[in-house]
Parts: C-alpha cells; structure tokens; sequence
C-alpha cells in the first residue's frame, strides 16, 4: 500500500468512509513528513496538539455516524494569512509578531465544521505581497522541485508566491491540500511552479473575512490541492455566502465534484491573441499549443479571441492594489496587536514600528499606494488605473459572447532560483502577467499541471471562467488534467 | 513627473514610515522606476469610461443596524504590546 500521504484528498476521504484508516493515523502520517521536510520551510507554525484533537474528533464522528463529509479527517495547511483562533496569525510579517487572534475566518471555521483537521499555518510573501515567496519575516519556502539541467540545475528554486508555502507543502506531501489567496496571481502561479493545482475562484464566492487585508477589491481565498477533483471538494468546503462580508455574494455552493463529468464535447475555448507575448520562451509557447489540441481532441471548439488591454492589466494592478494596501495597512501602527518600537512621541512610535515591522516591498508598495491616493495625484492614477480596469473587465465580457472559457499559459517560466530576480521588483511583478488580468476583472481561473520544462520542472496551464463560472471551470481543468496525465514528482 | 526626495519625505510622513535622509534617494529612485513602468497607462483611451467600483455586478446589501457582540475585553486586549485596568497603554497623545 502506498504512503498515506500520497492519496488525494478524495482517496483519503474514501478509505476513511470505508475504515481503511483512522483519521488520526491519517494526521500522524502527515504531522511525521512534516518534520522530515522542515527544510522547505513550508511552515510557519506547526500545530500537532490541535491537529490531533481534531482529528480524534473526527474519528469519534465517524464512529457515531455523523460524518460530515469528503473533508471530514482530511488535514490541510492554513496560509498564514487567515486567522486562526489562538494560532499564530502574521500575514508573514514582523508587525504581527506574536499575533494570536481571537477569532476565525469564516473560510477556515467552514472547514473544520465540514471536520478538516489543521496541520499549522504555512509560510507565504509578507502580507501577500510577492511572487517567490521570498518576502517573509520567516525567510524563503523552497520548492520541492529541483533542476535536472540547465543554469539552476541542483539549486534551491523559489515556490512562487504569495501561496508559496501553501504550495510547496502540497507538492511535497506534508498537507493533503491547504488554503491559499489569490489577489493576482497567488494561488495560480505558485501551484504552476510546484506542479499542483491552484483555483482562484470569483471574487466573492468564498469571504474574506477573518483574511489579513491586502487589496480588498482583489483578494480571494481559494484551494490548493493535488488534482482538480480535490480542488472541487475544497471548494466546495471553503465557498458560500457570508453576512460578515459585503462583497460576499448570496448564491447557492454547487456540488462541484458533480462538474467533473469529463465531456467537455461543444465547450468554445477562446485563445486570446494578446498573450502571444514577445520574449515567452518556445517551450511555454508549445505548452498551450498542446493545451489547444488536447481540449480539441476532447470534442472542444477552438475560438480566436482578443483582449486588447491584456498589456495594461499588470501597471493597473500595480496602481490599484498598492493603493488599496497603503489603506489596509495603516492599522498597523503599534498600539493594539503586534510590533511597537518606542519613539520619541506618539508619531514617532508610529513611524518607527512601521518601519521595523514591515519588510522592503511591502514600504515600497505602502509609499507607490500613499503616492497615488494623495491630493493631485488621485484622478492621474488611481482614477485611471480604475478606468483601466473597467476596459479590462468589457474585453472579458465581450469575449464570453463567443467562447465558454479561456486557455492561457500560466506563468512565462519555470520556478527560478534563490535570488533571481530579487533586485528588480517589474521583472518579478511580470511573474503574474498572465494571471493578473483575471483577477482585475474578478474572475475565477485554475492552473493546471500540463508538463515539464526541459529542465525537469513543472509547468501549468491556465484557463479563466466567467464569473461563477466555477464548474464549467473544473470541468475543463479535468479534461486538461487527464490529457497532460502530469504524473511527476519532486 | 519623476519624484524628487522632498517628495518622497512626505510620502513617507503620509504613510507614517520613518525612512533615513540618506536612504530617501535611492527610494526615490525604486518609486521613479516603478511610476515610468506604469505611465504606459496613458496610452489607454478612457474618455468617458467609469471607473471600476465593484468587480462583482451585485446590489449592495445592507444590514440591522443591531449590536452582535460586544463584552469581549479581554479578547480585545489580549494582543496589546501594553495594557493596564483593562485599556491599551499609548505614548503620550496630547501634551
């Protein structure tokens, strides 16, 4: 039989409904891998005393007969952007040093109520702000993958970001699947780089409430996972509408398993000509070619689409999300949770623990966002980075008349190593170019796992839904998962 | 409109950070870079285009206006860098 830790999320929930196991020895099973891989510094904080309580709690459950369900027993990382009761909560940043909160997400109460047990909270880029996951006060998280050739073969490579934690504990086998968020690209392009699943979904479907702010009008919690079915069972468990966030939306949570009926037979994908972009290397450019053909040899119509402000979508984000951040961050000021470094005054308090609590790019993203909010200047970006959005989100719309889903690649490379790209903020802000225009128009969207670059990593494909569009999302995700058959391992 | 370091000093004040005079230029550089990246921008025509103001086509719900909690004090001060009697412990705000 093979390792417990190497069944999905479904197979586990199976044997656990069959008694193949408990779930207590499922959660011992991951609490010991944790330890063997704390090289990777997946975790911030591990949590075995609470994991196995809960995961006693669910096999006391089972007993009775009251099973909740495909999550009851199945344990999961926590980003450690969600707050958690009475666990270290700190967004990957000093300012919340020791930050204990005494409450819980509503995404992450919905999951120990379906019964998922919490295996401890998993590093990511300091208040999600990054793509290598390189940012936080913890210091980096390696992706499990290495290089068989080429200039990084044998280095430590980055897990992409700001999930990156979330995505390398997956992809390494010490969580069955864990939470992530997703303001540009957080979920999607960290699972594209460690060869797993990420799904962003609309923005809306799941609440932010309880999440550590970033870009309020951007953010949104979403799986990270194994395979595209367990995706949807997470999904299902992290999604529905919620009173304490009003931009939380009122809609029924579909059954999202049930999606995953592998007929995609008549489903148009739109390929959108814009993300033809100069500088993508061959193998990408290969990639979705045999994205395109694998949907086409399922029974989907290829479609030609135009999306003519894809260029725009990354500097509108980084006008638009920094703004929101500079608003979302001024409670950090040191009097009520967190970090205080003694001034000579009270504005001096403020400054000097602002100063010492947050990292480089989050000062560089608070002073871009305080810039283009301040008087004068607030119709010349914020305005216009606003309208720009406006012309992003017609082009999707106007492209739904013709196509079903859209298929894109999802990162412009392979992990990078340690270091690369470290000094130049645009040239990793280009990490997202693919993904971050989804987001701005708030629409769900899921990397795949689809092949391996030459050198031996993992590389992900990239389809974006209209909004709700969750299940026909999945549905084709499941196709382009059983096509690529993407099978390797770290 | 390039940023010059006087600038940059009161956006630092704006934003309640502390950066050192001698770290004020090389961040006025960081910020130029990033505000010339994102001034190809002007090239989009917006005339007459709303700004975005929710991504989610949806009618903006409204609660009751209800107390829902409240006698939680000490979960409230529990993360306090300093308390005392029950309230947040500050620098001094009025001289």
């Amino acid at each position: 039989m093979a390792a417990l830790t190497d069944l999905t999320i479904a197979e586990a929930g199976a044997a656990l409904a069959k008694g193949d196991f408990t779930a207590r020895e499922l959660t011992d099973a991951y609490l010991a891998a944790m330890e063997t891989a704390r090289g990777l510094n997946a975790y911030i904080e591990e949590t075995p005393e609470r994991a196995r309580v809960m995961a006693d709690a669910s096999d006391a459950r089972r007993a009775a007969g009251k099973a909740n369900g495909p999550l009851d027993g199945i344990p999961l990382a926590i980003k450690d952007l969600f707050c958690t009761e009475g666990a270290l909560s700190t967004a990957g940043s000093h300012i919340l040093d020791g930050f204990r909160p005494p409450y819980e997400s509503t995404v992450t109460q919905k999951l120990w109520d379906a019964g998922a047990v919490m295996l401890g909270k998993v590093n990511m880029d300091e208040f999600a702000m990054g793509s290598a996951n390189i940012t936080s006060h913890y210091g980096p998280t390696l992706n499990p993958w290495k290089a068989s050739s080429g200039p990084n073969a044998g280095k430590d490579l980055v897990p992409g970001g700001s999930s990156g934690g979330s995505a390398a504990a997956v992809a390494a086998h010490i969580a069955a699947g864990a939470t992530g968020t997703d303001t540009g690209g957080s979920i999607r392009q960290p699972g594209a780089f460690c060869g797993i699943v990420g799904l962003k979904p609309t923005y809306g479907r799941c609440s932010r409430w309880g999440i550590i702010a970033f870009a309020s009008s951007l953010d949104q919690a979403g799986p990270i996972a194994r395979s595209v079915e367990d995706s949807a069972i997470m999904l299902g468990g992290m999604a529905g509408y919620d009173p304490k966030d009003s931009t939380s939306v009122d809609l029924v949570v579909p059954d999202y398993r049930k999606a995953l009926t592998g007929d995609i037979r008549g489903l148009r994908v739109g390929v959108p000509a814009e993300y033809r972009m100069e500088g993508t290397p061959a193998e990408i450019e290969a990639l979705w070619q045999q994205g395109v053909d694998w949907l086409r040899e399922a029974g989907a119509e290829i479609v030609d689409i135009s999306l003519p402000h894809t260029k725009y979508a990354l500097p509108a984000y980084y006008i638009v999300a920094p703004a929101e951040a500079s608003s979302n961050l001024a409670r950090y000021d040191g009097m009520r949770y967190g970090l205080r470094v003694e001034g000579e005054d009270l504005t001096d308090t403020y400054e000097r623990t602002r100063a010492a609590g947050f990292g480089h790019e989050v000062q560089r993203r608070v002073m871009i966002g305080t810039y283009v909010l301040s008087a004068g200047y607030y119709d010349a970006y914020y305005l216009k980075a606003q309208r720009v959005r406006t012309r992003i989100a017609d082009d999707f719309k106007a492209a739904w008349n013709s196509c079903d889903v859209i298929l894109t690649p999802t990162t412009p490379s392979a992990a990078f190593a340690l270091g690369e790209k470290q000094d130049d903020p645009i040239a990793m802000y280009l990490n997202d170019i693919f993904t971050v225009p989804a987001s701005m128009a708030g629409l769900p969207a899921i990397s795949v796992p689809a092949g391996l670059s030459a050198d031996g990593l993992p590389l992900g494909l990239h389809l974006i839904g209209p909004a709700f569009g969750e299940e026909t999302l999945l549905r084709a995700a499941g196709v382009l998962e059983s096509a690529a058959g993407f099978d390797a391992k770290p | 409109m390039a940023l010059d370091t006087d600038t940059v000093r009161r956006i630092a004040k704006l934003a309640r950070l502390h950066v050192d005079e001698d770290k004020l230029a090389p961040l006025a550089d960081e910020l130029n870079n990033i505000l010339g990246w994102v001034e190809q921008l002007d090239e989009v025509d917006t005339e007459g285009v709303a700004p975005m103001t929710s991504v989610v086509e949806m009618v903006q719900r409204l609660r009751v206006d209800a107390v829902t909690d409240g006698h939680v004090q000490d979960k409230v001060l529990a993360n306090a860098p300093a308390e005392a009697d029950g309230f947040f412990v500050v620098p001094k705000v009025i001289e």
